[in-house]
């Protein structure tokens, strides 16, 4: 077992992504997610790799396109405004059903926005971000441990269903240090016949393309690549249940703001208030069957985000609003309090809302 | 007996291009330096965003295509991943003097190890010919109706002279493929291009100015013409950046 | 125990650094530990602080709102802090920076002219470390054994030379009085 070391989130992400068999990085500098880049820079050259800083976002994501192309494992990373510029990319990789990870250490928004953390970037990551009918695998770290964790776990369920991956943490989880055990990963490349590593004159070419001109055609990759996120719906939605055996109000948050979340449903229990949490590991797909279950028993929900309110739409579907849904929020760089949770916990439980 | 045959590099799919567009001596051009060469099981291509966007079609060799203005990039991440490979792109003047100009400089200066074909027919022809990056003072297209007058659109893009003035590139040159002579000679320079990247030299870009009979409302003999007359004096022919053979010369 | 303590001065009082030294003893003496620093474009002479969280359980929020323990390195964290503080927590004021006095009467207070010790002991650089010394004495939160163990983590290869006068100044810094 290897020892536990103090590091950083986004330092951990970097680790674990090499360690995950991941050769490949580009990035563009970016706050709060520059120590990614930073660590790769360091490490790739000393273990064959490639670091590689681009001309821009759009050409990162595209860098990571041409690599995905060739069945290597291969990430980038960045914050908000730059994951904006990456969409294009992000809707060719999907549309060419490849591999790869893109971490978004998010900022406040929208614009240029702030450099201090937030969760603004739920609608972006879940619902779309770039044109078209696609999906992303959208994993929510609420630890250093779960940033390795998670970052691994992406590279693999990315792989598996060709689907690209997306890492969504936040400035916070980026740069807090906590003791991490990065594990080690047995990952062999597996022969994929869909790549493009040159046919060495034994296979008919392959191409990698997201251009269908028949309607027809499109709608069928379409319709094949919605099977796959059928699947991935039922197999991979991710969650934490946190003291809600028996619960009568249910907090739903990830992230940084479960991590707040957790020390105001401790408080609120020990004034005696029946209240647990579900934390999503993955957003997209949305553990919407706990939810669902939870509605059944639960008096209400508090969403608590560091958005407007994007989450609290997917709890709304989810629980198909059979019980009241509140919002607890701070937005633009700021992070609600575990006072501001308890409170927002006790109007819910006293009907005051 | 002398028998013309498609280079094997070439698929037998039945190009689209309209007729008397050069797109079509082009390809083949590619194709047989990559067949001279025996570099198709080896090589990746990259196809651009415009008239060429179906290149993935032509050639046998495995392909990506690539969003508008990016194959430089993408060319990068494949070459960086598969260094032993053969990385080339096809590009035409929207997509890599216009929306992919950063890509194309940047691939230069760090003197990426791949080849460039860039087409230069002064025109957007996939979406019906609007004026492009490199259309001429002058020039008559759908959104210059009155010719593209400098003072509102600004001057050409020489892309050949601007990357030649960049430390990183290998081989600029450009050729014409609008008579026998230049097609001869275009050969030969997209055959060095792919044989820099064999052995390892870097960048090296082809620009290959090149006709749109349909889209410059002409025949194709007078597109042709027009490309002696009009485009050459614009954009000189010629070789405009061999390092290597400059420090040979040294 | 749990002990949310909250480090603050200006940018290059070395607080992101005492703050990571707290987090690895912790560690190594197997507690739970979190280190979250304030980020941004004020580098150096703006405002710097970190939380450093250490636990005998599972830590939920990282974020220290309410610290037990405030570190004050200069005025402006002082006045900013000082109200956050929990009643019966602690406030360790680096006084030869800071002229007055707390004025909350519901916590302990330590004044430690750390950097006019850290001249004395020809250290000027490390105030931080006199105050991290008079933060075990007086908080017990991480132990005062084997304080080479911590220190090994983070003061790096390249600066060994720096290793002994860490050490001393945090020795400093825990027995003043």
């Amino acid at each position: 077992m290897a020892d536990k070391v103090l590091m950083k989130g986004n330092e951990a992400i970097a680790e674990a992504a090499i360690k995950a068999g991941c050769r490949h990085y580009f990035g563009y500098p970016i706050t709060p997610q520059t120590e990614i880049a930073a660590y790769m820079a360091k490490r790739m050259p000393k273990i064959g790799g490639v670091f590689l800083q681009a001309e821009s976002e759009i050409s990162a994501i595209n860098m990571v396109y041409g690599v995905a192309g060739t069945g290597m494992r291969v990430m980038t990373s960045s914050s908000s405004p730059g994951i904006s510029l990456k969409q294009e990319g992000i809707s060719y990789i999907a549309g060419a059903d490849l591999p790869a990870l893109i971490v978004n250490i998010q900022r406040g928004g929208p614009g240029l926005g702030g450099i201090q953390p937030s969760q603004s970037d739920y609608f972006q990551s879940t619902k779309g971000g770039g044109h078209g009918d696609y999906r992303l695998i959208v994993l929510t770290p609420a630890s250093v441990q779960e940033m390795a964790d998670l970052t691994m776990l992406a590279f693999e369920l990315s792989e598996k269903y060709r689907v690209p991956a997306m890492l969504l943490a936040d400035g916070t989880m980026g740069q807090m240090m906590e003791p991490v055990e990065i594990p080690e990963a047995d990952y062999t490349p597996t022969e994929k016949d869909w790549t493009v590593t040159g046919t060495q004159m034994k296979r008919k070419h392959n191409v990698v393309n997201s251009l269908y001109l028949s309607p027809e055609e499109l709608e069928k990759t379409n319709f094949e690549r919605f099977e796959r996120y059928k699947q991935i719906e039922e197999n991979e939605a991710r969650y934490e249940s946190f003291m809600m055996e028996d619960a009568e109000y249910c907090v739903v948050a990830f992230g940084i703001a479960s991590r707040v979340s957790k020390n105001a449903v401790i408080a609120a229990r020990e004034m005696g208030i029946k209240v647990g949490m579900i934390r999503p590991i993955t957003i997209w797909p949305f553990p919407a069957k706990p939810l669902a279950e939870a509605a059944d028993k639960v008096k209400s929900f508090l969403s608590v985000e560091l958005s407007m309110g994007q989450m609290i739409e997917d709890v709304k579907l989810a629980t198909e609003c059979k019980k009241p849904v509140y919002l607890c929020n701070r937005v633009g760089g700021m992070i609600p309090t575990p006072e501001q949770v308890l409170e927002s916990i006790k109007k819910m439980a006293g009907g005051e809302r | 007996m002398v028998v013309f045959e498609k280079p094997k590099s070439m698929t037998d799919a039945e190009l689209h291009y309209c007729p008397g567009c050069t797109h079509g001596i082009i390809h083949r051009l590619v194709a047989q330096a990559i067949d001279d060469l025996g570099i198709e099981g080896k090589t990746i291509g990259v196809a651009p965003v415009g008239c060429a966007v179906f290149a993935y079609n032509y050639f046998e060799c495995d392909m990506v295509e690539a969003a508008h203005g990016r194959a430089p990039a993408v060319a990068t991440g494949l070459k960086r991943a598969m260094p032993e490979n053969v990385i080339f792109t096809y590009q035409g003047d929207g997509d890599l003097a216009s929306i992919g100009m950063a890509e194309t400089v940047h691939a230069a200066t760090r003197n990426e190890n791949i080849t460039v074909i860039f087409v230069n027919n002064a025109i957007y022809g996939m979406t019906g010919g609007q004026m492009a990056p490199t259309s001429l003072p002058g020039q008559v297209t759908q959104t210059s109706p009155y010719g593209r007058d400098v003072n509102i659109a600004g001057y050409p893009v020489k892309v050949s002279e601007m990357l030649s003035t960049l430390d990183g590139p290998e081989f600029i040159a450009r050729v014409a493929v609008n008579n026998v002579k230049n097609v001869k000679e275009a050969q030969k320079a997209i055959k060095k291009a792919f044989e820099n990247q064999i052995n390892k030299k870097g960048f090296s870009l082809i620009e290959v100015v090149s006709s749109c009979p349909t889209n410059w409302g002409m025949t194709p003999v007078d597109a042709l013409k027009w490309v002696e007359e009009k485009m050459i004096p614009y954009y000189p022919l010629g070789v405009y950046k061999d390092r290597s053979a400059t420090k040979e010369a040294e | 125990m749990t002990t949310n303590t909250l480090i603050a001065g200006f940018g290059g009082q070395g607080v992101l650094f005492a703050g990571k030294f707290l987090a690895y003893k912790g560690m190594l003496e197997g507690k739970q530990i979190s280190w979250l620093p304030s980020y941004g474009p004020e580098m150096r002479g703006g405002t710097a602080n970190c939380s450093v969280i250490v636990s005998d359980t599972p830590i939920g929020s990282p974020i220290v709102s309410k610290p037990d323990v405030l570190i004050a390195m200069n005025l402006p964290s002082l006045d900013k802090y000082e109200k956050e503080v929990v009643s019966g927590g602690t406030i360790i004021v680096e006084s030869t920076l800071i002229a007055r006095k707390v004025e909350r009467t519901d916590v302990n207070v330590f004044y430690v002219p750390a950097n006019k010790l850290a001249q004395e002991i020809g250290a000027p650089t490390l105030a931080n470390m006199i105050m991290v010394g008079k933060f075990i004495k007086e908080t017990g939160a991480v132990s005062y054994e084997n304080l080479e163990d911590g220190l090994k983590k983070v003061v790096s290869a390249k600066r060994a030379d720096m290793f002994d006068i860490n050490l001393k100044a945090i020795e400093t810094g825990y027995n003043f009085k």
